[in-house]
């Protein structure tokens, strides 16, 4: 039984039409809304070595925290190791290092696999980083099924917007389509893909386009999963989604309700899912990292509990509040502390957890979410023609005329001219802009962390059985060379032999090819 | 676009418009800002030569060479710039090549003077406006051709 602050008994929702829980979902997957379980506190945390970053789990997990989420630096995002060429000056800079099973054991070490959930920000090389999850898991005792959490693994995002792509479109989603049959028979916990338009937004989408493009993106992976031989009722239901919560705070409400009704909808319509489950759009959010300023830092503290708060009445799963000091570095544990306490603020002090889908049935709310959703339905409609009646093609051909990054780069490049044209005011930027606090202490990665890794891949090169590893990776060419094997056996038994990442993609892209975009501006 | 009009062109000895060659180098994917920058200085008049990403300083180099450049810039985003951005200058001057770089993108305040110590002319902020873009990519062109 909830009451307001000040003693008034609430109902779990109100309503006078469609209820939270109804399909299509637009206000809400549960009739309960949080009562029945809160959203996770998911703060995304790595830097350093995987011991660095081990440390910054055990302490977000001691604060509160109810789930892990690991950043990748830059090198094991692209699926390079910490020795490749251009790796130097990145390693261990934006996120934690991992090169072999070795780091991963290192990462995880004194967590109980079982009991967190993690999820996993990786895409190009997300096969080979699940494949070391489920192998360190499996090293501490815990079976693959009982394991819980999601890996990003949405490729197409990456062509769109976040350019942290290895191989061609069509051999990249043979990865994801073989990484969900995996999970799908063997790991039913997990959630083998974070359909992702959080990287979309902060391209510099719209909202309206960052919903469809990613929706867009979802239905291609359902089309991919069933060309796979998959029922869509075998998937979806893994299926979960990742978006950005923006500072128009309406506009992000109406975005997150509509998301909800269009995916049901589709799945139900289009694809023919039966399984309620199938239909429910499930989603994490993080607050708007291209909307931290430099300036004037800690205003930020206030940006990202509003945006947090956008996601919340929103129905967001889980989520992910920005630290004010990311504008300018990764954060320190100070900000990244304040951050987690604006979530937990929110759901114990300000009542926003009491009621499912509280602004539902308020006039600009409905309007701006029906909106939301005939936006989408037109480039859904665009997308579709290009595909001549796929999605998954007309994405592809999205991908390979330039369009989606070209359509993202319109939107960046108007929302600049209108701040710097004024039009647009951004506080302590372009509009009460005395006082200016300057910079307070920054979180830096010293240079030792690099020499470090190095010498720890190093070892585990020198410690290996390097004939074990040479059979493995050929074992693994063969395999991709069959459009029609599933790559994650071979894929984890190269990384029990300790193959490094770098080694593996190498591997692959022998067969696959590498992915160069053609510029565009 | 006020930002940019209100900023007035500096005479250049330059017959030519000022050619500038824009890259990412090494790993570092975020390439927002580095389109706004070539879009904006595009629309104030500036040659972009959009080389994008996963570049090596041996193809921003050799760019510059084909293309006559007056200014590199590049995006960074990673805290990879004490590395990578002194790594380019050096490269530019074994080839002999006097062209300025500038730095743009998530760069500390306090790393400022290192990369200036280092040989980058000239460092973009975030938060830096259209105007301070234009001039700075102006001046450093200006510096370099008055060397």
């Amino acid at each position: 039984m909830a009451e307001t602050m000040s003693g008034i008994p609430l109902d779990p929702f109100y309503s006078d039409g469609l209820r939270p829980g109804d399909y299509p979902y637009t206000r809400g997957l549960h009739p309960t809304g949080y009562r029945g379980k809160l959203w996770t506190m998911r703060m995304f945390a790595g830097f350093g070595t995987a011991a660095d970053t081990n440390a910054r789990f055990h302490a977000l997990l001691r604060a509160g925290g109810t789930g892990l989420s690991t950043a990748f630096d830059m090198p094991t995002l692209m699926g390079r190791d910490s020795d490749y060429e251009w790796s130097e000056g990145e390693v261990g800079r934006a996120g934690v290092a991992v090169d072999t099973l070795a780091d991963m054991e290192d990462l995880f070490a004194g967590i109980e696999l079982d009991k967190v959930t993690t999820s996993m920000t990786i895409n190009g090389p997300a096969a080979i980083l699940m494949a070391m999850y489920v192998v360190v898991a499996e090293k501490n005792g815990v079976s693959r099924a009982d394991l819980g959490g999601t890996i990003q693994n949405d490729i197409l995002k990456e062509y769109q917007a976040q350019k942290e792509y290895i191989f061609p479109p069509r051999p990249s989603v043979r990865l994801i389509t073989d990484l969900i049959r995996f999970t799908t028979a063997e790991m039913p916990r997990w959630h083998p893909v974070s359909i992702s338009g959080y990287h979309i937004r902060e391209a510099g989408a719209t909202a309206a386009q960052e919903l469809a493009f990613t929706l867009a993106n979802g239905f291609a992976y359902v089309e991919a999963a069933v060309d796979a031989g998959l029922h869509v009722d075998d998937f979806a239901p893994r299926l979960s989604f990742f978006f950005n919560a923006h500072s128009d705070f309406f506009e992000e409400v109406g975005k997150f309700r509509a998301a909800r009704r269009i995916w049901a909808t589709w799945l139900k319509e289009r694809y023919g899912a039966e399984n309620p489950k199938s239909l429910m759009c499930r989603f994490h959010t993080q607050t708007a990292g291209a909307s931290l300023t430099a300036q004037q830092p800690e205003n930020n503290i206030a940006r990202v509990a509003i945006q947090a708060l956008s996601a919340v009445l929103g129905g967001t799963q889980s989520l992910h509040t920005d630290s004010y000091d990311e504008a300018l570095a990764l954060p320190t544990e100070k900000a990244a502390r304040i951050a987690l306490r604006t979530q937990q603020i929110l759901a114990h002090e300000t009542g926003a957890a009491s009621v499912a889908d509280p602004l539902g049935g308020a006039h600009f709310v409905e309007w701006i979410t029906d909106e939301m959703v005939r936006q989408a339905e037109e480039i859904f409609a665009r997308i579709d023609q290009l595909g001549n009646g796929s999605m998954l093609e007309g994405v592809y051909a999205g991908i390979e005329d330039g369009s989606f990054a070209g359509e993202i780069a319109d939107a960046a490049y108007r929302y600049e001219r209108e701040v710097n044209a004024g039009r647009r005011i951004i506080v302590g930027v372009n509009e009460f802009t005395e006082g200016d606090g300057g910079e307070s202490s920054l979180l830096s990665i010293g240079h030792d962390t690099e020499e470090l890794q190095l010498k720890r891949l190093e070892q585990v090169r020198s410690r290996r059985d390097d004939k074990a590893v040479r059979a493995s990776l050929a074992a693994l060419v063969q395999a991709a060379e069959q459009p029609d094997i599933n790559l994650m056996a071979p894929i984890i038994d190269a990384v029990r032999a300790y193959a490094t990442e770098g080694e593996i993609v190498a591997a692959l892209e022998s067969v696959f090819g590498t992915y160069v975009e053609n510029a565009v501006v | 676009m006020s930002g940019i009009s209100s900023c007035p062109a500096p005479a250049h000895p330059h017959e030519a418009p000022i050619r500038v060659v824009l890259a990412k180098l090494g790993l570092d994917g975020h390439d927002r800002g580095l389109k706004v920058v070539a879009r904006t200085l595009r629309d104030a008049g500036i040659e972009v030569i959009y080389l994008g990403l996963r570049q090596t300083t041996d193809s921003i180099v050799a760019a510059c060479e084909q293309e006559d450049a007056d200014v590199i810039g590049l995006s960074m985003h990673n805290a990879g710039h004490l590395t990578l951005a002194p790594r380019m200058v050096k490269a530019a001057r074994d080839a002999a090549l006097d062209v300025p770089v500038v730095i743009g993108g998530i760069v500390p305040a306090e790393d400022v003077a290192t990369l200036i110590s280092a040989g980058v002319a000239a460092v973009l902020g975030p938060g830096a406006s259209a105007a301070q873009v234009v001039s700075t990519v102006k001046a450093a062109a200006l510096q370099a051709a008055g060397r």
